[in-house]
């Protein structure tokens, strides 16, 4: 094995090497999205965020607006504020509400803004007003639970026998 | 042998031992003079190897002085001990050749790692070396196609290729077939005179090692026990040296393993 | 009496602990002498280019086809899984994540453990037994500079990649798997798994793995090596000690790092 073939079989190996990782980084991953665009900030507080995460993508229409960035709790209006970058091309109207939706039955949760009527437009660092939060599952529960009692109540018949109709 | 300042090697009231409760060496002096091919004999695991080593400055003594080309081995620091290192060759037993590259590589190897030599001139060099051992056609051999006296004589060819003060050889001879064993015995003689450098052979092998050696040194039990020239040393009455030149099987070297007698290990005497 | 022989145990316990760690300062000593004299090998990264060909390219069959084989079986077994759920589509997502984080750096570092690094082992200590090392020291040239830390900065080059390969392959059989044998949807596969595989969570933090194994193995193979006794069962010792107590190492520190990096989240 002479230098000359040496070098070269180790020149492809690497090359082959930084090809994969090229091949990772582009096409299994996510760095051709949003990585180099211009964005602007947003905030938006919630009652309950559920399970939204960090880099949980915010679509509007269904399609990819921008990314959540930051999740942090007020403590003194003791709600949530989560900001999120959206792309500098989409601009949105200053009543754009926000809501916590899940992606699928079990997905993960995304943001889906829908956009107002106000002729002004979001600038960077602006609240948005109008939010609704995560549904909790728990809270459906108890709901629904709730709900089942007092109609068992209203009918004059003890919750035991309800069974029975 | 009187101290004097043209020896290249002196040992003085030397001790060293791996475990410090038994040494190997017991109070050894010895002087090397300049110019000679001296041999150190004597049954395997005497120190004398060991010996070897210390001169090479592998190890350094636990007591007494030991002066190699003139600096004492303890006081060298790693630089120090690289450089004395660049004047000595030594030939391993076995030649100890860099399997993984050719005997021209191996050759060279020396002269790539110390000099700046362009290759032109590494290649005339390594073929010098190579002719003197008789060896410059199987330059592109690999280690592992050469029988065991070729593999030491280009191993020989690699300790010289820096033209060295010293040479030290450790069981130049062992295992070698006759042909072989004249080839070496005499390239370590014309070597020695060629490079006006100074051998020290550690060998068992006597009738061979004293026609080439100018002077002799017999050790047991990591001690000297006798010393002289050659022509001194074959007709000694000493009985170690007697026992060990003349190959007898029973003597101070005693032919039984030390232990209870036979009669006791048979149950003979009880009775 | 049993006392005598429990004390007996407690103290034949004791020195074997207390040999390992002793073991592992002499090793670390030998990793900073390592890294400090390796001058040589990036002066002369001809030698060091010679090491990642017969760690790094020699290595590229089993680390391919393993890579190949561990994506397709990740496609068949997560489709099976997945479509109880209705979520076949999640596939892609499963088997980039799977390999990316996990399966890429830690199979890639065993496979390379037991080929390269028992290699290594063995070649080094071979050395040693010939007296090739103590030969090279005679002729004042430092054996740990010329032989040891070309092969262990070999090693260190060659694992991200063939992880980083491995991987790469692994999605490409779970492609093949799922879309092409299976019949997944391609878009959905694609654009799922571009979706949830973040570059810098995932894959990054999958070549900072490889990379942390690669340097743990490497060190391992040369040290062992290196340590081995000069006799044919000190090197077989050596060449074996070498894989065992590389994978155990690799799999520490798989859950030391994942724990690190993959459970942060939002700090809390």
């Amino acid at each position: 094995m002479n230098r000359t073939t040496l070098d070269l079989w180790v020149g492809i190996f690497v090359a082959a090497g930084f090809g994969a990782l090229l091949f990772l980084a582009l096409k299994v991953g996510n760095l051709a999205a949003f990585s180099t665009a211009q964005t602007y900030a947003v905030h938006a507080k919630f009652a309950n965020i559920g399970g939204l995460k960090v880099r949980a993508p915010i679509k509007s229409a269904g399609v990819v607006v921008g990314r959540v960035t930051d999740v942090r709790f007020d403590n003194e209006s003791f709600e949530a504020v989560v900001t999120m970058n959206l792309g500098a091309e989409y601009k949105f109207p200053r009543d754009t509400s926000a809501k916590i939706l899940t992606s699928g039955l079990l997905g993960e949760q995304y943001v889906g803004l829908e956009a107002g009527g106000d002729p002004k437009n979001l600038n960077d660092g602006d609240t948005l007003r109008l939010t609704q939060s995560a549904v909790v599952l728990e809270n459906l529960i108890s709901q629904f639970l709730y709900n089942k009692a007092a109609e068992g109540g209203t009918d004059g018949k003890t919750p035991g026998k309800e069974g029975k109709q | 042998m009187t101290l004097n300042d043209s020896s290249l090697v002196s040992i003085e009231n030397v001790w060293f031992g791996y475990d410090p409760a038994r040494p190997v060496l017991r109070d050894v002096s010895l002087e090397i003079p300049r110019g000679k091919v001296v041999g150190i004999m004597g049954q395997s695991g005497c120190g004398k190897t060991t010996l070897l080593r210390m001169i090479g400055a592998a190890m350094t003594p636990s007591q007494g002085l030991l002066r190699v080309l003139g600096a004492d081995t303890r006081t060298l620091g790693r630089d120090g001990l690289y450089a004395m290192r660049r004047k000595l060759g030594m030939l391993f037993q076995f030649g100890a050749l860099f399997t993984d590259m050719t005997v021209y590589d191996n050759v060279a190897f020396p002269l790539r790692e110390h000099t700046d030599l362009p290759e032109a001139l590494v290649r005339d060099l390594v073929l010098l070396k190579l002719e003197a051992v008789g060896l410059r056609g199987a330059a592109q051999l690999m280690p592992s196609e050469l029988s065991g006296g070729m593999a030491r004589r280009v191993a020989l060819a690699r300790a010289i290729a820096l033209d060295p003060q010293l040479m030290l050889y450790d069981e130049p001879f062992t295992g070698l077939d006759p042909i072989s064993f004249g080839v070496i015995s005499r390239l370590v003689r014309s070597l020695n005179d060629a490079l006006g450098a100074t051998s020290i052979i550690v060998t068992h092998d006597v009738q061979e090692t004293l026609g080439v050696v100018d002077y002799v040194y017999f050790m047991a039990d990591g001690q000297v026990v006798s010393q002289g020239t050659p022509q001194s040393v074959d007709g000694s009455l000493e009985p170690f040296v007697d026992q060990f030149v003349h190959g007898k099987p029973d003597g101070p070297v005693p032919f039984h393993y030390p232990g209870s007698s036979f009669a006791a290990d048979l149950a003979l005497a009880a009775d | 009496m049993a006392g005598a022989a429990l004390r007996g145990l407690f103290e034949r316990l004791g020195a074997a602990v207390t040999a390992r760690i002793w073991r592992l300062g002499f090793a670390s000593r030998f990793l900073f002498y390592l890294v400090l004299h390796s001058g040589t090998a990036l002066r002369r990264f001809s030698l060091t280019i010679r090491e990642i060909y017969f760690a790094g390219v020699l290595s590229l069959v089993i680390i391919l086809v393993s890579g190949l084989f561990v994506g397709m079986v990740l496609g068949l077994q997560g489709y099976h899984t997945l479509q109880r759920y209705g979520s076949s589509e999640a596939l892609g997502v499963l088997v980039a994540l799977s390999l990316v984080r996990e399966l890429g750096p830690v199979v890639a570092g065993l496979l390379f453990a037991s080929r390269a690094g028992s290699a290594i082992t063995a070649e080094i200590g071979l050395m040693k037994a010939t007296e090739q090392i103590a030969a090279m020291e005679m002729m004042a040239v430092d054996p740990i500079a010329r032989v040891v830390a070309p092969r262990f900065w070999g090693g260190v080059i060659s694992m991200p990649l063939l992880a980083t390969l491995f991987s790469a392959m692994g999605i490409y059989g779970g492609y093949l798997v799922g879309v092409k044998l299976i019949g997944v949807d391609e878009g959905a596969f694609w654009s799922q798994m571009q979706a949830a595989v973040d570059v810098r969570e995932d894959v990054l933090n999958g070549v900072i793995k490889s990379f942390v194994f690669g340097f743990a193995v490497s060190w391992i193979a040369v040290f062992e090596g290196y340590d081995a006794p000069p006799t044919a069962e000190g090197v077989s010792g050596a060449t074996t000690r070498t894989v065992v107590t590389s994978s155990l190492a690799i799999l520490a520190l798989d859950f030391i790092l994942t724990a690190l990096m993959f459970t942060g989240g939002n700090g809390l």
